[in-house]
């Protein structure tokens, strides 16, 4: 009775949906720290679907291609041609084993590169809204995974945890419009901020006065205690200035963030900088630039300055 | 059991939304496939389950993205909304009504939604014109596609079981 009258009067349900909205929107906006119960327990019940989902995939290709497809081509072809195709198949999986087998390397090789404690982890899901660049990975708090761990790939950061549970975490990758890092050139130590901008980055509040050229690297400063220090994000596309105060970077992410398969959680917090350290780059912005008679290499560090924690920028982003 | 039905047509796409689309068209899918399914069951049932199924569809799709809960649950529920409005005030059975149907439901979801985020502050848009337009386009071709095959498999089934009637 009651939802008959109801459904006649749909302005009333509607300004009702629209005031509870309304209502949970103010209630977060005006939260200063903390995670949505809501939030927590359906990440939690889904990223099980979602899991669920995946493996049923996998499964259904696996029987497709291991079984069904090789049946039908029993029946229908010679004996040559089912071998050739069984061949093809095989081969097939032992390319796509062969992939998987280099991607494990790049990142064991990423791993003991790095200094810092890490986890392995599988990319289960992509963004749940095309608005947003985030993904969900197959580790969570049992696997020692926690809220605002970064998370990198051979190629670069990849982004931070922001969400984390039991058994699959939610990462935010950089390129999102609210993903940021604290960064700097590594070849000159300008240090600025890098913003995501959906699919590529922008670096900010770089001085104007400091020394910036097409092509250069641009690393984690590691001065907002997520990110450790040194660790690729990309390379300059170009520079343009800004307010007259500071320069406007576009930078291109060493990441293919539309290829990511395995990542690694970075579960060892940053240590934090130093007075000492902060003097020691001050130092190094303030000692006058050798001239250059030839463009700086693109991952050259500059004279006493740390080299980039991981793999080379014209490495293959995955 | 239509209820079920709802939600489990939510839960497929919210599924196929996060695995399979950044599958197949490697992450940056120009395609909501959550709100396909919001406009199409708003068109079929009405105003009143059409903005009850969004604002749970849109609450659900919020709390698995990393932004605020209550703007996409907040953008589909009004699309739910004009979407079954639409259906009881004109005929939008024809593939070129509905494609016209998700197009429109589409820009009014993109600006609730990016409108609510740029409005409080909590987000910029700096290009939204391009990525809007070619949503919603990847919307209305997939929404007609999937209605068409959706309304054609009973069809199929009824004439299958005919012919097997008439040859016995």
């Amino acid at each position: 009775m009651a939802s008959i009258q109801l459904s006649q009067r749909p302005l009333l349900v509607l300004t009702g949906a629209i005031v509870l909205h309304v209502i949970l929107i103010s209630a977060q906006v005006n939260t200063t720290a903390g995670i949505p119960f809501i939030k927590v327990v359906t990440f939690g019940f889904f990223s099980e679907v979602q899991r669920g989902t995946m493996t049923s995939v996998d499964g259904v290709r696996g029987v497709w291609s291991g079984y069904v497809a090789l049946q039908d081509a029993q029946a229908e072809n010679e004996a040559l041609k089912n071998e050739l195709a069984r061949l093809q198949v095989r081969l097939q999986e032992e390319r796509a084993q062969a992939q998987r087998a280099e991607n494990f390397r790049q990142l064991l090789e990423l791993r003991e590169r790095a200094g810092v404690d890490t986890v392995a982890a599988e990319v289960i899901a992509g963004p749940a809204t095309i608005e947003f660049r985030d993904m969900t990975i197959d580790k969570g708090s049992a696997d020692g995974v926690q809220r605002d761990m970064a998370v990198i790939s051979p190629a670069g950061v990849v982004g931070r945890v922001i969400l984390s549970s039991t058994r699959a975490a939610q990462v935010q990758m950089l390129i999102d419009l609210n993903g940021a890092a604290g960064a700097m050139i590594e070849r000159t130590r300008a240090q600025g901020l890098v913003v995501g901008q959906g699919s590529t980055l922008r670096m900010d509040y770089v001085p104007g006065t400091a020394d910036v050229k097409q092509g250069d690297l641009v690393v984690t400063s590691g001065i907002d205690k997520i990110y450790p220090k040194g660790f690729v994000i990309g390379t300059v596309e170009a520079v343009e200035r800004g307010n007259g105060t500071y320069h406007e970077l576009t930078i291109r992410p060493a990441v293919d963030f539309t290829r990511l398969e395995e990542v690694l959680v970075v579960t060892t917090p940053p240590p934090a900088i130093t007075a000492e350290q902060i003097a020691k780059e001050a130092e190094a912005l303030a000692a006058p630039q050798p001239p250059t008679t030839s463009p700086p290499q693109a991952g050259a560090a500059s004279p006493g300055a740390a080299p980039a924690r991981n793999v080379s920028p014209q490495g293959p982003g995955r | 059991v239509k209820i079920a039905a709802a939600l489990l047509a939510v839960v497929i796409a919210l599924a196929l939304q996060t695995t399979l689309a950044s599958l197949v068209i490697r992450g940056t899918a120009a395609l909501d496939l959550v709100l396909i399914v919001v406009i199409y069951l708003a068109l079929i049932s009405g105003p009143v389950a059409g903005l009850l199924i969004g604002s749970a569809a849109g609450l659900v799709q919020d709390a698995l993205s990393s932004g605020i809960i209550g703007i996409g649950g907040l953008s589909k529920t009004v699309v739910g909304f004009v979407a079954g409005l639409l259906a009881t005030q004109f005929i939008v059975t024809a593939p070129l009504s509905r494609f016209l149907v998700f197009v429109a439901c589409t820009f009014l979801n993109a600006g609730i939604f990016m409108g609510l985020y740029a409005g409080l502050g909590l987000r910029q848009f700096d290009d939204p014109w391009t990525p809007v337009i070619s949503q919603a386009l990847g919307n209305a071709f997939i929404g007609v596609i999937g209605a068409q095959l959706v309304e054609l498999l009973p069809g199929l089934r009824d004439r299958r079981k005919q012919r097997r009637i008439a040859r016995h």
